[in-house]
C-alpha cells in the first residue's frame, strides 16, 4: 500500500468536500452584502419614505430627494402581472399540446424549439420589444406610447413561456398512464381526459412553474429597462410607460455616490427583489420535490 | 358532437405552440433579415467610429469573448467540483432514509458512521435547495453583489493592502470581477448539467473500480470523470452560452461604454457585445441612423449564443443515444 496514494485521496476529499458548501457561501454572502448595503436607509423614516410618502413620487436626485418605491413597485407588479396573463395560459396549453397530444415526432421539434426560446439573450428581447415589437403593437392598436405595459410585459411573457413550459411538461409527463387508462375506460375522450384527469392530477407542477415564472418576471432586467419606457409614474394603466424596480437599479446604479442614500435605496431594491425571488423559489421547488415523490410512490 | 368538441379544444391547444413557434420565426426571420447584411469583414474586424455611429464591433466581440474564457476558467472547475461532491460523495439513499438508518440503530456498534452519513445527506440537500435559489437570483441582484463583494469589499481592500494610498487598481469594475459575477450565475447550469452527467456512469464501473484496489479520488478520475465527460462538456457549453448573453450582472462590474483599446490585463474594463446593443437602442442620438449598427450587433450575439446552444444540445443528444443503446 503505497501512502502517496492514500494522502491523495484523503486530501481530494477534503477538496471536493469544501466544494460543497461554495453555493451555501454563496447564498450566504449574496444574502448579507446585498443587505449590508442598505443600512442608511433600515429605519423608521427611510421605509415610511419608500411606502407611504404621498404624493408618491421617485425623484432621487431632486434637490429634496423624494424616494416613494411605489409607482416603481407598481410597473414592476404590472409588467409582471401582463408577463404571466401571457407565458401561463400559452405554456400550459403548449405542455398539454406536447406531452398528450403531440405524436412523438412532433414533441421532437417543439422541445428544442422551446430551449432554443429559452436561450434568447434578454437584452435581444428587449430589444426585440424595443424595435419591432413596440412599433407594430402601436401601429395596430393606436396605443399613445410606444413603451408601455402591454409592449413590456408581452415580451416578458415570451421569456417566460420556456419556463412554465418545462415543468409543466415535466409534471404531466410523470402523470402515471394507469389514470388516462381509467379515464378511457369510463368513456371520457382525449380531450376530456387531458383536462380533467391529466392536467388537475400534474396540478402542483403547473403551480410550481407559475411561481418560478414569476420569481422570474419579478427579477427581468434588461427587457423592462429596454421596452418599459422608464417612466416612474404611479399609474394603473397598462397603457401608460413604466418602470421596474430591476430597470431602477440598472439606470441610476451607474451614476449613484456610493454609500449615499440613493445608492441605498437601491441596494434596498435588489435586497426586496432577492427576498421575494428567494421565497418564490423555495416555494416552487418545494412543490415541484413533493409532487415527484408523490408520482414516484404512486407509478409503484 | 363530442368528437368535434374533443377537436376544436386539441387544436386550441395546438395553437399556442404555433404561437411560440410564430414568435421564435419572426424575432430570427427579423434580427437575421435585417442584421446579416450589416455583417461584413470590416464589421467585425474594426472598431466602433464616430461616436459609436459607424465602423464595428471588433472590440466588443474580444471583450465578451475574454470574458467568457475568464468566467469559463471560474465557473467549469467550481461547479464540476460541486457536482461531484453532491454525487460521488453524499449519501445516495437521501436525507430522510438516512435519518431513519441512524435512528433504528440505536443500540448497535458503528452508529457514529450513521450519524455522518445523515449529517452528509443533510449538507447535500442544503447545497442542493442553495444550487437552485442561486439559479433563481435576479441577475441584476448579481450585478450589485458583484458591485457590493467583489468590488466594493474584496477589490478595495486589495488595494489597501497592495497599493500606494489613493490609487485604486483592484477596487474598480474590471474583467476580472465581471467575470466572477459570471460565474457565480452560471454555476448552477454547470452544477445540474455536471451531476446528471455523473448519474450515466454506471455504478458497477465505480465498484469494479473499489475493487481492484483504486482510492476514491483514482475511481474519479479514471473511471467516472472519462465517462461523463461529454455531459460536463455540454453543461461547459450551456452555461457559457447563458453568460455570454447575461448583460444585467456586468453593467456595474465592468463593463465599457466605448474603449478605444483592447483589453491586456483581468484589471481593464472591456466593451460587451450585450452592452453595445444596450448602448446602442437607447442612448443613441439619432435612432434611425445607428439601427444597421444595431441589427448588426444584435445578429452577432444571437448567432454566437445560438451556436454555443445549438453545440451543446447536439452533445448531448449524441451522448443519450449512446448512453441509451
Amino acid at each position: 500500500m503505497s501512502r502517496p496514494r492514500h494522502v491523495r485521496n484523503a486530501l481530494m476529499t477534503g477538496v471536493f468536500s469544501l466544494a460543497g458548501w461554495v453555493a451555501i457561501v454563496f447564498i450566504f454572502l449574496i444574502f448579507l452584502f446585498t443587505f449590508k448595503e442598505t443600512t442608511v436607509v433600515l429605519n423608521v423614516e427611510h421605509m415610511k419614505a419608500f411606502f407611504l410618502a404621498n404624493p408618491p413620487v421617485w425623484q432621487p436626485t431632486s434637490d429634496i430627494p423624494k424616494l416613494s418605491l411605489i409607482p416603481i413597485i407598481l410597473g414592476t407588479l404590472k409588467a409582471t402581472v401582463v408577463g404571466l396573463l401571457f407565458a401561463c395560459p400559452v405554456g400550459v396549453a403548449a405542455a398539454l399540446f406536447s406531452s398528450e397530444f403531440a405524436p412523438p415526432r412532433l414533441r421532437e421539434v417543439i422541445k428544442p424549439t422551446i430551449e432554443l426560446l429559452a436561450g434568447i439573450p434578454s437584452v435581444v428581447m428587449g430589444f426585440f420589444a424595443l424595435i419591432v415589437l413596440a412599433t407594430w403593437l402601436q401601429d395596430t392598436f393606436g396605443f399613445v406610447y410606444r413603451l408601455n405595459a402591454v409592449n413590456a410585459g408581452l415580451a416578458l411573457g415570451f421569456a417566460l413561456v420556456p419556463i412554465v413550459y418545462t415543468i409543466s411538461e415535466d409534471g404531466l409527463a410523470a402523470v402515471p398512464r394507469a389514470h388516462r387508462e381509467a379515464s378511457y375506460a369510463l368513456g371520457a375522450t382525449r380531450f376530456q381526459t387531458a383536462w380533467k384527469v391529466v392536467l388537475p392530477a400534474a396540478a402542483p407542477a403547473v403551480f410550481a412553474s407559475f411561481v418560478l415564472a414569476f420569481g422570474r418576471a419579478v427579477g427581468e432586467t434588461m427587457i423592462l429597462l429596454m421596452a418599459g419606457g422608464n417612466a416612474a409614474i404611479t399609474s394603473f394603466s397598462l397603457l401608460d410607460p413604466l418602470r421596474t424596480l430591476s430597470a431602477t437599479i440598472a439606470a441610476e446604479m451607474g451614476e449613484v455616490v456610493v454609500g449615499s442614500e440613493h445608492y441605498a435605496a437601491l441596494f434596498f431594491m435588489g435586497a426586496l427583489l432577492f427576498v421575494i425571488t428567494f421565497i418564490s423559489n423555495t416555494v416552487g421547488q418545494m412543490v415541484i420535490r413533493r409532487m415527484s415523490r408523490r408520482m414516484q410512490g404512486a407509478a409503484s | 358532437m363530442r368528437k368535434v368538441k374533443d377537436r376544436v379544444f386539441i387544436a386550441l391547444l395546438g395553437t399556442s405552440v404555433l404561437l411560440i413557434l410564430a414568435i421564435l420565426v419572426v424575432l430570427i426571420a427579423n434580427i437575421a433579415y435585417h442584421g446579416a447584411r450589416q455583417v461584413t469583414w470590416e464589421f467585425i474586424t474594426q472598431p466602433p467610429r464616430d461616436g459609436l455611429m459607424a465602423g464595428g464591433i471588433f472590440p466588443a466581440i474580444v471583450g465578451t469573448a475574454a470574458l467568457v474564457i475568464l468566467m469559463s476558467v471560474v465557473a467549469v472547475p467550481l461547479g464540476v467540483a460541486t457536482a461531484i461532491y453532491l454525487h460521488e460523495y453524499t449519501p445516495a439513499e437521501g436525507l430522510t432514509l438516512a435519518w431513519r438508518r441512524f435512528k433504528a440503530s440505536k443500540g448497535r456498534p458503528g452508529r457514529g458512521r450513521l450519524l455522518a452519513r445523515a449529517a452528509s445527506a443533510l449538507l447535500a440537500t442544503v447545497t442542493r435547495s442553495a444550487v437552485a435559489n442561486l439559479a433563481g437570483v435576479p441577475s441584476i441582484v448579481f450585478g450589485l453583489f458583484g458591485l457590493g463583494f467583489f468590488i466594493q469589499f474584496i477589490g478595495r481592500n486589495i488595494d489597501r493592502v497592495t497599493q500606494p494610498p489613493g490609487e485604486v487598481l483592484w477596487g474598480q469594475g474590471s474583467l476580472l470581477w465581471a467575470a466572477c459575477t459570471l460565474a457565480l450565475l452560471t454555476l448552477p447550469t454547470v452544477i445540474v448539467a455536471t451531476e446528471e452527467a455523473l448519474r450515466t456512469v454506471p455504478q458497477d464501473l465505480r465498484e469494479a473500480s473499489l475493487a481492484l484496489g483504486a482510492t476514491q479520488w483514482e475511481t474519479i478520475r479514471r473511471v467516472v470523470l472519462p465517462g461523463s465527460l461529454s455531459g460536463i462538456l455540454t453543461g461547459a457549453i450551456l452555461g457559457i452560452s447563458r453568460g455570454a448573453g447575461e448583460v444585467a450582472p456586468i453593467l456595474f462590474t465592468g463593463a465599457a461604454y466605448y474603449l478605444p483599446y483592447l483589453p491586456t490585463d483581468v484589471t481593464d474594463q472591456f466593451m460587451h457585445l450585450g452592452y453595445h446593443v444596450l448602448i446602442l437602442s437607447t442612448q443613441s442620438p439619432d435612432v434611425e441612423a445607428t439601427k444597421p449598427l444595431l441589427y448588426g450587433t444584435v445578429f452577432v450575439l444571437l448567432a454566437l449564443t445560438f451556436l454555443l446552444n445549438i453545440a451543446g444540445v447536439l452533445i448531448r443528444t449524441r451522448t443519450r443515444s449512446r448512453g441509451s443503446r
